[in-house]
């Protein structure tokens, strides 16, 4: 086609190219995208009505949000007291009308009491010239959770596997101890208390759980009906009834299922509820992992000649088992929140700790119980919050759909 | 019988199954008589016997005022333990239901919040997911009821939330309760057969739209109904309703002062404490589900109905929100079901639910603890049974129609 370069309105060459507009760019471009554009809308009665609760919204949440914020950061930090040198206990977290030393209206916390208690709301009343063997299994632990967060580490599969296997066995000599003559005398365990029950009733939850839960899951697919109504049974008898009433049968009735003259201490009944309460979660997160699997794998793995347990353990459980790993950490964060009810059946876990530091009338004063919840709601927080960012990470590695 | 006969069998795979499952079975059936010949011993030892004579005995003890208290007119040597595990139940229920119906709507607004362009909506729900569901419920318990409710005045003092109508003390919340007069029973009748007349009109809009495309004018209709019901019931009995005036006392002796609890509903704190921790605990949870079905729900819907000419309004209505509810109601029933199971935390803080009163205090006096528990489990899993007959319900009623 011909141009007619005659005509005086036909562009030669481009526009330049202008800027954006000044409103969608910079610090006044985001503030028109992030708060204004559902605010600055009257074109009609209902758009008008709309923005002005928008506003009104808006701006209740800035106050109420700025004032709780420094409601806390003035209670925590800046009207906190924060030693007691001379140990004046209560006194120094009171108001003078009370008796105390504070003036009056003071509202802070209380972290004297903290540090006071601290030995307490760690290790609950483990004998103190033991404490070395608690630590040293915590820094275990430690050393191998922090290994297995690293994709390159070598030997992780072995890291894991022991973790699962020999960990458990260790912890347990560690803690419970074997007798005088190794040195490692025995720690009863209402003795037991703190973050060290809390973590031992979660870890073994989990641990404990999982052989389980393959074996349920694996029930509850299987092709004999037999077998299948028994681990379908089980998992929904479980998932059912709620923890605390668990907690309650194993305290109260577990020692008349049992023989005469056989005795089992607290925690292990505890350990023993909670760890069937988590195993029918468990049975359904794996569940889940296997149905995900691609029927394909199934049908290779006939292919190939496998039996069940052959083409189980080489084929279809170690795609499942990976494929769940968000949803297993997510069970563990639901238990580890979950522990705090053994409070209720009166082991001392962190919150049953607390809950005892709080009665204890040498401390006692108005933000005794406020400082402790704290100090605890931080605790979880940091480990749970933790825990679900690692469980979304991962999720995004392992997620297959778009590959 | 050699062995090549046995080795035949057993690769014959439906002998082997069902083996294996007359195996499976007799074992399960031997763990259970293991556990029952266990407990009848320890019953005998004991002294006790199996039997639900005790339901008919007086239960002696005090139960805090609520409504299953005052629905089955508690009252101390009177009353049996069938209606103590009645009123449990109810409480259970009540605190359940209540629950549920704020959970629900603090969730969906906090979901759909957290899908805003409004940052300052945005990061706040963020805010409140993360702290409410990283932390334990019991925690959350224990903070509203032993710092936030204990903070309040007592029973000399009150807090107004709607001046002569609404305060709070340490006895917990009043409220003014509705007195009927004459007329009461006729004014129900014409209510109810204008919600009935709406609800048929609606039909028939509905109806008109498949048929022709235009709908009634729906709104006004009912309007008009509603118009119409009160002004009959005005005209004909008057108002036939009034609130009771709370009184609260400040003369007199000490003991006397307070509110007068024959003119308030009194609601007790345990039950106030419970409501909100459950309430912004699920509400947390609630929320991630509205947000993920709303997002699972793809833009080309949204953008087909804006090429269709539909408002925001109607989009929402009947493009988008039907699709989300598809995948949000399944985990909003379990997360129902969790709630009602949370629900039993309030042991801690004695709200008179079953666990409380029936496994706690009725237990410790009768000390029938198999009975017990085996009614409790009946009631915990009723729930769960009715929740996912629900859910296949609806699951199985919002299937996608696929041709």
């Amino acid at each position: 086609m011909k141009t007619d370069h005659s005509t005086a309105y036909v562009r030669q060459e481009d526009a330049p190219l202008l800027p954006p507009p000044r409103n969608e760019t910079g610090i006044i471009g985001w503030f028109n995208q992030n708060i204004l554009n559902l605010i600055n809308d009257f074109s009609g009665i209902g758009a008008a009505i709309r923005s002005v609760l928008m506003a009104v919204g808006t701006l209740a949440i800035l106050y109420y949000s700025a004032h709780i914020l420094w409601a806390l950061i003035d209670f925590a930090l800046i009207e906190a007291v924060w030693s007691d040198p001379d140990e004046l206990k209560r006194v120094v977290c009171t108001t003078e009308i009370a008796g105390g030393i504070q003036h009056n209206g003071w509202h802070g916390a209380c972290w004297p009491l903290v540090t006071a208690k601290m030995k307490f709301l760690i290790y609950g009343a483990y004998p103190a010239e033991e404490l070395w063997r608690v630590n040293i299994t915590g820094l275990v632990l430690i050393t191998g959770l922090v290994c297995l967060m690293f994709d390159r580490m070598p030997y992780r599969m072995h890291i894991g596997i022991s973790m699962l296997t020999i960990f458990p066995v260790f912890a347990y000599i560690m803690l419970v101890g074997l007798g005088d003559w190794i040195g490692l005398p025995y720690v009863d365990t209402r003795d037991w208390g703190g973050v060290l029950v809390t973590l031992v009733v979660a870890l073994t939850g989990i641990i404990a759980s999982l052989p389980l839960g393959v074996v349920l899951a694996l029930g509850r697919q299987s092709k004999m009906p037999a077998i299948r109504y028994l681990c379908t049974g089980f998992i929904e008898f479980w998932r059912g009834i709620p923890l605390i009433t668990v907690l309650f049968m194993a305290s109260v009735a577990l020692p008349l299922f049992l023989p005469t003259g056989v005795t089992i201490d607290n925690l292990l009944r505890a350990l023993i509820g909670v760890t069937l309460f988590a195993s029918a979660y468990m049975a359904e997160v794996i569940r889940g992992g296997l149905q995900a699997i691609d029927k394909g794998q199934y049908e290779a793995a006939d292919a190939l000649g496998l039996g069940y347990w052959k083409s189980m353990r080489l084929i279809i459980l170690p795609q499942a088992l990976t494929y769940v790993i968000p949803g297993i950490v997510n069970t563990f964060i639901g238990l580890f929140k979950d522990t705090t009810l053994v409070a209720i059946i009166g082991l001392f876990d962190l919150l049953g700790a607390a809950q005892a530091a709080i009665n204890d009338a040498g401390w006692s004063s108005p933000v005794q119980a406020i400082t402790l919840y704290l100090l605890v709601a931080t605790f979880y927080f940091i480990c749970c919050f933790v825990m679900s960012r690692y469980s979304m990470r991962l999720e995004r590695k392992l997620d297959r759909s778009n590959r | 019988m050699n062995f090549s006969d046995l080795s035949r069998l057993w690769n014959d795979a439906r002998i082997r199954r069902i083996t294996i499952q007359v195996v499976l079975v007799a074992l399960v059936v031997f763990c259970f008589w293991w556990l029952i010949s266990n407990t009848s011993q320890n019953l005998d030892k004991l002294n006790k016997s199996i039997g639900f004579d005790f339901l008919s005995q007086n239960a002696g003890f005090q139960i805090a005022p609520t409504l299953g208290t005052w629905l089955f007119s508690y009252e101390v040597g009177q009353s049996t333990y069938w209606d103590v595990y009645l009123i449990g139940i109810i409480n259970t229920l009540l605190v359940a239901v209540l629950g549920i119906i704020a959970a629900t709507v603090i969730g969906f607004l906090v979901g759909i919040m957290r899908l805003s362009n409004n940052i300052i909506f945005r990061s706040f729900a963020t805010v409140y997911i993360e702290l409410l569901r990283n932390i334990p419920l019991l925690l959350q318990l224990f903070f509203w009821y032993f710092t936030v409710l204990r903070s309040l005045p007592d029973k000399r003092g009150k807090v107004d939330l709607i001046p002569g109508a609404v305060s709070v003390n340490l006895e917990g919340l009043f409220l003014p309760f509705p007195i009927w007069h004459s007329g009461a029973g006729f004014a129900g009748i014409i209510l109810l057969i204008a919600v009935i007349s709406a609800l048929y009109m609606r039909a028939k809009s509905r109806s008109r739209q498949l048929m022709t495309g235009h709908p009634l004018a729906i709104w006004r209709i009912t309007a008009g109904i509603f118009a119409a019901a009160c002004l009959m019931i005005v005209v004909s009995v008057g108002i036939p309703m009034e609130w009771s005036q709370p009184t609260f006392i400040e003369t007199g002796p000490i003991l006397k002062q307070g509110f007068d609890k024959t003119t308030a509903i009194m609601i007790i704190p345990e039950m106030l404490a419970v409501w909100f921790a459950l309430t912004l605990y699920t509400a947390a949870f609630i929320a991630e589900n509205v947000r993920s079905g709303i997002l699972a729900v793809s833009k080309g819907q949204t953008e087909a109905a804006n090429a269709l000419g539909l408002s925001t309004g109607q989009t929402l209505r009947l493009i988008v929100i039907p699709q989300a509810m598809r995948v949000i109601v399944p985990p909003l029933t379990s997360q129902y079901l969790n709630l009602t199971k949370n629900s039993s935390l309030a042991v801690a803080i004695a709200y008179p639910e079953l666990v409380s009163i029936f496994a706690g205090t009725a237990m410790n006096q009768v000390g029938k603890e198999i009975e017990m528990f085996f009614m409790m489990m009946v009631v915990y899993l009723t729930f769960s049974l009715l929740t996912s007959a629900f859910m296949n319900w609806f699951n199985h009623r919002s299937k996608l129609v696929e041709r």
